[in-house]
Order: structure tokens, then sequence, then C-alpha cells
């Protein structure tokens, strides 16, 4: 499988996200240039966390016009894997690709540290080896990560099951305590309603192994290894006999 | 012309730093103080075009960068 990582100026966990994908998946992992259009024929697009071009005006608002975007919002219209962490959520959002906005955290306070999410949804395929109800232990560390939406657009993510993610206390209760940052319903992670393009708070790529503290966030990357994988056997599937 | 654009939190979006700058004006004794809100203001030249080119561009700018309208609202002035 081959993977994309999008550098903006000012993102900081592209390197990050790249070193994952080559040195603890062992896939192919290639850089993504803001100022490109080619997308280097990758099967997912990451788009990381860090302060593209420096949160001005909002943050993700000026990344969201940058060329390599128009590409990777083509791409995500075509079903292609697209993956938002943290500031790479808020380009989404700001991008049109998820629905609702995040604003500065409740308590004004930029958070840093490790929050329990609860698993929502496996019918996606970055979620689709993990366990629904299962709660992951993941880093966050943002200053504008409360997640808000209007009434109506709310009521359609989660009868659509499009919450994938929510802070909960230890014991899995998503309660006002739990929740770092206000996001209504304790949303920290989002999918589209084709279920192709997600975008979480939470950084999954620095929990990926035990010398960081964690490897929950590495079920989320092995669930797109295999979601890729399964597509990609359907696609032969589909193609015998006679072809 | 110029614009002079004006862009607000909406009114049901919470406003934490608006909350927050209400508290502290309280605390200073300024308790009259009510409904603080934070917003921005940008400040632009408009080179080549008249009053009506200014205000549709205007207004253009708005909804495809300077706000964001789930969480925005925006106003603007054109002066000559």
């Amino acid at each position: 499988m081959r993977w994309g990582v999008v550098t903006f100026p000012g993102s900081n966990d592209d390197h990050d996200a790249l070193y994952v994908v080559d040195h603890v998946l062992g896939e192919d992992a290639v850089s993504l240039w803001h100022k490109d259009r080619d997308l280097k024929g990758v099967d997912c697009v990451i788009l990381p966390g860090g302060f593209s071009y420096g949160d001005y005006l909002r943050c993700g608002a000026m990344a969201r016009f940058s060329p390599i975007m128009e590409s990777v919002v083509e791409f995500a219209h075509a079903g292609g894997l697209v993956l938002g962490i943290c500031n790479g959520f808020q380009v989404l959002c700001e991008a049109g690709l998820l629905p609702g906005a995040l604003i500065r955290n409740r308590g004004l306070q930029f958070v840093c540290t490790r929050v329990h999410v609860r698993l929502e949804e496996t019918e996606t395929p970055f979620t689709c080896r993990c366990t629904r109800g299962e709660i992951l232990t993941i880093p966050i560390k943002h200053g504008e990560g409360c997640y808000i939406a209007d009434a109506v657009t709310l009521d359609r993510l989660e009868n659509n099951h499009q919450v994938v993610l929510r802070y909960v206390d230890t014991s899995g209760r998503a309660t006002a305590e739990a929740n770092p940052n206000g996001s209504l319903n304790n949303i920290a992670g989002i999918v589209n309603e084709q279920r192709n393009v997600f975008g979480l708070m939470p950084h999954p790529e620095h929990a990926t192994e035990k010398l960081l503290g964690g490897e929950d966030g590495l079920k989320l990357f092995q669930s797109l290894v295999a979601a890729h994988g399964e597509g990609a056997q359907r696609r032969v599937a589909a193609l015998a006999p006679g072809h | 012309m110029r614009a002079r654009v004006y862009i607000m939190p909406k009114k049901d979006v919470l406003d934490p730093q608006g909350k927050a700058i209400e508290h502290s004006l309280h605390a200073l004794g300024y308790t009259e103080a009510r409904d603080v809100h934070l917003g921005k203001y940008v400040d632009l030249n408009l080179e080549g075009v008249d009053r009506q080119a200014a205000e549709r561009r205007t207004d253009e700018m708005c909804r495809k960068l300077l706000a964001n309208g789930v969480i925005e609202d925006y106003r603007f002035e054109i002066e000559e």
C-alpha cells in the first residue's frame, strides 16, 4: 500500500506520520508538497498535524487553498482514503470534506495530554481492525480542538454513525470531565458519509510504539492496510472469471 | 475603494474568548458589561474596481476565505 503525507508550511507531524508508515508498518511512504498537484499514485493521503500557514486567519483556512488540496479533494470525491490528524482534521473541515468546524478549546488552554477515546464505529476502513466499544489511549496536543456543528448536522452525524471516536473516562463514559476541549457530544473524530475521509484530533501516529508510551494508535493504520488489501481482493474477484 | 470587514462568531456558537473577557471586565468592576464577543476586523484596499464590483467581490472574499459560514457571520463597509 502506498501512502502520501502532505507537508504544508508549518506542518510538524508530517515526518512522524512518514516514520510510522515506513518504519512501523513497513509500507511505502511518499512525501507530498503543498505546491504540487501530483498525488504520486498513493492509496491513502494523510494530512498531518501542525500549524499550517501559522494557523493564520483560522486553523486550516489557508491550507485549504493550496494546490495539493485541489487534488486531495478530487481524490476524496473519487473514493480515495484521506486521514486528517489534528491540523489535518481542521483542514478537512475548512475544505468542506467533513462537516462542522473546530474552534478554540472551551478552557482556552492548549491541551497536551493522553486521552481515552471510545471506538464507536468499526464499519470504516480506518477502524475495521478495531472492536466496537474498545477504549484507546492516544495523545492530544491542540488549542483549537472543540468540535462544533449545528443541531441538524450533529443529528445527521449521530444517526448515520459517522462519529468514530468519542472522549471518555477510563470506564468508557462520555462525561464532561473526560472532554478535554468542549467538543459537542464529546466528539474526537468523524468520517464523511461515504466513510472514506476521517478526521480526528488525537494523534494515532504518536501512539504506535511501546517506547512512546502506547501502541493503540497503530490499530487505525493497520485497519487501513487491511481495508486496502480487502479492497484489492474484491477488485480482483470482480474481474474473474472471463477476464 | 476600501473595504472594512467585520467577522464575528455566530450567536449560537460557543465563544470562550468572549466569555473570558467578560469575566475579566467584571473582575475589574465593569459589571455592566454583557454579551462580550471577540471577532476579527479585516481592512483592505481594492484597486481598479467600482463600488458595485467592490461589494460583490468583497462578499465573495468573505464567503470563500475571510469567514467560515459554519461558525462566523460577517458584514462589511465599502468606502471610496
